[in-house]
């Protein structure tokens, strides 16, 4: 498994218990259409994997991470900035 | 293709909830103010216990006069912002009151509490900044961030553990601004601010400002708020208020030691691209600060009436926020029951919010009560009585608490014994049909 799909699978294990209805997670599940994710809820979600990956999401990402697969990007970059 | 096509679910949701006969909560108009604690709606003498009005100073007798000779010496409004023509004598008399009364170097007044935190939220941190915010903030708050351009993380509400965890991972080498609120306004739970200095203590370039909104007039020996309740304002570099609550009429301000402070003034725009507050708004402030500062009485009765109010629904078995404060929130299970609720407590002639997500946290629907000091015992006894008979009537309560100390509720009376109901088990007094009050 190489390292961008780790954290996809590290995110998709956090979606978990916002992910009500069983849906399949896929890169381009989209957050806030396919798993109804509210805006609290996407917050939520934030906290959850900043203190997964130990890093800082910052809220005005927000706008730009609408399906699984971008918020791993995110991740990912953010985690190589701080090495 | 239509400009408002995006407001088509909002309309739905909408049409859903309201076109179903009856009030709606944006639609009551109080066709008259009968005093800070009852008015008129659709023809009916209704308790307010939903305004915000803590210390009901809307009508104490210095701060209309001084509203009244205000208005005929300086006129209806000053048509202009406060860096033209819209400083008067009385907005300069009003900062040097705020700053008599915190004890601070510097103060400015804002045309809204809104404008207040969209003024320093969008301000104060620039683009090399950070800002973090309880995740409960007002909505204020979060457009005040929206604004700048700053980077903005949220920590979990009321934790200063996860908020250092946060601070630690930006490092010390950047300028970071903790953003709290001293009394939040939808579940009335208080900030430990005892704890949050602490952690600001901790983390170098760190500030803190405190949203006194709720807390001002409400808590500390003096009513400055949460902070002066803690003992900790020395270690708060920021305090906002507003004017709409405790104080009785509308505005909003910011204190500070900050050497610069006063720079704000050329580089706040919600401050600078709008208009000042009229003078008669101003002079009831700067009265009503002095009303706050000498009336230790009046947050007594406020506290006292909202203990009653907790304990009593508290008691009766509803859920509600964790610490009885000024701010009484309800939870109910569902927007529906929510809305028929509150529905049923204006047809009983009571005003309390509908409080829905997202601006409650956690999802919840909130009937969101707030206290008034002017609120007499007998109306808060008639609050928690007809909130019980509602209650039953949508079978919300399965404990039968009609039977209180073997007597029937009541919801045109008083609610006899209400400190002695009890939860459960509930006995029901002999035949007494649930909530025949």
């Amino acid at each position: 498994m190489n390292k961008e799909n780790d954290i996809l699978e590290r995110i998709c294990s956090l979606l978990g218990p916002f992910n009500k209805e069983g849906i399949a997670l896929t890169r381009d599940t989209n957050i806030a259409t396919d798993l109804e994710l509210d805006s609290l809820a996407v917050m939520d979600l934030l906290a959850a994997i900043e203190d997964e990956f130990d890093i800082s999401v910052p809220l005005n990402m927000l706008p730009d991470l609408e399906t699984i697969g971008q918020m791993a990007d995110a991740v990912e970059e953010i985690v190589q900035e701080k090495k | 293709m239509d400009l408002f096509d995006k407001f088509l679910p909002l309309i739905r949701d909408r049409d859903a909830l309201f076109n179903t006969g009856g009030p709606v909560p944006t639609g009551i108009c109080m066709d008259e103010i009968v005093s800070q604690t009852v008015a008129i709606i659709d023809g009916r003498e209704t308790i307010l216990a939903g305004t915000n009005n803590y210390l009901g100073l809307t009508f104490e007798k210095k701060s209309l006069k001084a509203a009244e000779e205000a208005l005929k010496a300086g006129g209806t409004g000053t048509t202009g912002s406060r860096n033209c023509n819209g400083t008067y004598s009385g907005h300069k008399a009003l900062e040097a009151k705020l700053a008599e009364f915190y004890g601070t170097k510097g103060a400015m007044v804002f045309s809204t509490g809104y404008q207040a935190n969209l003024s320093m939220l969008s301000t104060l941190a620039g683009p090399k900044d950070y800002i973090l915010i309880d995740a409960d903030c007002h909505a204020s708050i979060y457009d005040g961030c929206k604004l700048g351009n700053a980077t903005v993380i949220r920590f979990r509400h009321n934790d200063p553990a996860d908020l250092e965890k946060r601070l630690k991972r930006l490092g010390d080498d950047v300028n970071k601004l903790i953003v709290i609120e001293g009394l939040y306004s939808m579940l009335g739970d208080v900030a430990p601010l005892d704890e949050f200095v602490k952690v600001k203590a901790r983390v170098p370039h760190s500030y803190l400002l405190v949203d006194e909104a709720h807390s001002m007039g409400v808590m500390g020996e003096t009513g400055r708020g949460a902070a002066e309740h803690f003992g900790v304002e020395d270690q708060v570099d920021f305090i906002v208020g507003t004017f709409s609550k405790s104080v009785g009429t509308i505005g909003g301000f910011c204190v500070s030691n900050h050497p610069h402070f006063d720079i704000l003034r050329l580089a706040c725009r919600p401050y600078m691209f709008t208009a000042s507050l009229p003078p008669s708004v101003v002079a009831s402030a700067t009265t009503a600060i002095d009303t706050i500062k000498n009336s230790p009485h009046l947050r007594e009765k406020l506290w006292n009436n909202a203990k009653r109010l907790y304990s009593g629904l508290s008691e009766a078995g509803f859920t509600l926020g964790a610490e009885p404060s000024p701010v009484v929130a309800i939870k109910v299970p569902s927007l529906e029951i929510a809305f028929s609720f509150w529905r049923s407590l204006i047809e009983s002639g009571v005003y309390v919010n509908l409080m829905v997500p997202p601006a409650t946290p956690q999802n919840w629907y909130l009937l969101r009560c707030s206290l008034c000091a002017a609120h007499t015992t007998e109306q808060i006894d008639t609050i928690i009585g007809v909130f019980i008979k509602i209650a039953h009537d949508l079978d919300l309560l399965p404990q039968a608490t009609e039977a209180v100390n073997g007597n029937t509720v009541s919801i045109n009376g008083t609610l006899p014994s209400v400190a002695g109901a009890k939860r459960a088990p509930a006995r029901r007094a002999g035949g007494a049909a649930a909530a025949t009050g």
